[in-house]
């Protein structure tokens, strides 16, 4: 059961997304000081993908990130440091392992529904599975919780976590948890920053697949330029919104991930003292502006206030118009590597 | 994005504030506090219209006797027969069958339990189902 009162001097920083957040938090606990936006860099983060045939609640899958998990395990392997990642069967082993890791005065990064977390806003309990958070202590019969969503150090009862651990349905953490083992002496930060760099132009512009990258934002526009013939205008609402919410909705920084991308950017400038990137840095900024349009002008197509400048062929435009943008900016980064 | 931009509307989220990164004056990334932006606002709320909808369902046909009370649980909790089988750990034509009044009105104390559990409730409570169908944020419309 639950030993006595204990809390390990771990830093708590809120973030703008949980994944990168966790694992920029837990890495600067051991030493290595970096970013939520260098984490989430260096992780190859960004992303876009429509996925019509994938269904979250009878909604299109439609991301502006990696898949949950994607970033912490490329941040380890470019980082070069020694997570230890563990999941169970059984819910009571579950919580008896974590309590063991933290009486040795380790953090524990675990993954957890959110719809079971007690200090969850009510509007954004959902049943999303792969929400990361930091358990660093205990107090009384509860845990102490360094959510990088929030801005102080929480508490969360025992049950309640051991719920969130073991969630049901998509993404099921199935108790995942994972702690620092070893930080090397030295890290190729510089390195680990061009890879993700990497990885991202890659993605974004030569996956020979129409549903990813710039030609998947394309792809976007003119699927919804035909929602409204195919699925009607209460459909068109309820898909549009799902798109809105997965680029704006908590966790993302601003403009689906394009606001932190343009932090990493100007971050990697320095590291690799490359001022060109400081430069494309700004080109991202301007393309998350471009994101922000497009969502406003959805949102009152969506309340019912379209006076033509939000018609689903005005918001295609807007989407192509990202799409030009991102083009720009991951050709020019593709020639600045 | 500059910092000064970043959206301060009204707040569902009670008093807590989201991160955005934003610009500032010298061009430099900063991480800024927002109450929220009433466009992710809008979406969010129109996610909870659709879960309104269910439940408000699930309400008529439980009182028209088509349905027992677990069915407006489990729509108020957001789920569908599979997920909910998942966490009361039985298989989902069991649950299908207390979704039904008869199957419902058979089920032992321990499995009401179970599921009272799930739903966050007692288990004497799961037959006291509102006169209406309430959300924990505002409606769409009232914004």
């Amino acid at each position: 059961m639950n030993g006595g009162d204990l809390q390990i001097p771990f830093r708590h920083r809120q973030a703008a997304h949980c994944e990168s957040g966790t694992i920029a938090n837990l890495l600067s606990w051991a030493g290595l000081e970096i970013s939520e936006a260098l984490a989430f860099g260096i992780g190859g983060g960004l992303f876009f993908g429509y996925f019509p045939f994938v269904r979250i609640n009878r909604l299109p899958l439609v991301t502006f990130r990696k898949a949950p998990g994607a970033i912490f395990k490329k941040v380890v392997r470019r980082l070069g440091v020694n997570f230890e990642v563990r999941k169970f069967r059984d819910p009571e082993e579950s919580m008896a392992a974590l309590d063991a890791i933290l009486e040795r005065g380790i953090p524990v990064g675990v993954q957890t529904g959110v719809f079971w977390l007690p200090y969850f806003p009510p509007a954004l309990r959902f049943h999303f599975n792969a929400h990361n958070l930091v358990v660093m202590g205990r107090e009384g019969g509860d845990y102490l919780v360094s959510d990088p969503l929030f801005d102080v150090i929480l508490r969360c009862p025992r049950r309640d976590l051991m719920t969130a651990r073991f969630a049901k349905g998509a993404l099921a953490p199935q108790g995942r948890m994972y702690y620092l083992e070893k930080v090397p002496e030295r890290v190729d930060l510089a390195g680990a920053v061009r890879s993700g760099l990497g990885e991202v132009v890659r993605v974004m512009l030569s996956i020979p697949l129409p549903i990813i990258g710039i030609r998947g934002i394309r792809f976007l526009a003119r699927q919804l330029e035909g929602w409204p013939a195919r699925l009607g205008e209460r459909k068109t609402v309820l898909y549009l919104g799902h798109v809105i919410r997965m680029q704006e909705e908590i966790g993302t920084g601003g403009a689906g991930f394009r606001f932190i991308f343009g932090a990493f950017l100007q971050e990697a400038a320095e590291l690799l003292d490359n001022p060109r990137l400081a430069e494309r840095s700004r080109e991202a900024t301007e393309v998350g502006d471009r994101w922000r349009d497009f969502a406003l002008q959805g949102a009152r197509f969506c309340k019912g206030r379209d006076d033509g400048a939000s018609s689903p062929q005005r918001l295609a435009a807007l989407l192509r118009g990202c799409a030009d943008g991102e083009e720009r900016l991951f050709r020019g980064l593709r020639g600045d590597l | 994005m500059k910092k000064d931009e970043v959206p301060q509307d009204q707040a569902i989220l009670g008093p807590w504030q989201e991160l955005f990164y934003a610009v500032d004056e010298d061009g430099r990334y900063v991480l800024a506090p927002s109450r929220g932006w009433e466009a992710a606002t809008v979406a969010n709320l129109q996610a909870w219209e659709v879960i309104a909808e269910e439940m408000e369902q699930a309400l008529s046909a439980v009182r028209a006797g088509r349905a027992s009370p677990l069915a407006f649980h489990m729509a108020r909790c957001q789920m569908n027969p599979r997920l909910l089988s998942r966490y009361v750990g039985i298989g989902w034509w069991r649950v299908r069958r207390h979704l039904r009044p008869a199957g419902y009105a058979a089920m032992g104390s321990d499995l009401r339990e179970r599921y009272a559990r799930i739903f966050g409730i007692e288990a004497a409570e799961l037959d006291r189902l509102p006169e209406q169908v309430q959300l924990p944020v505002p409606r769409v419309d009232e914004l």
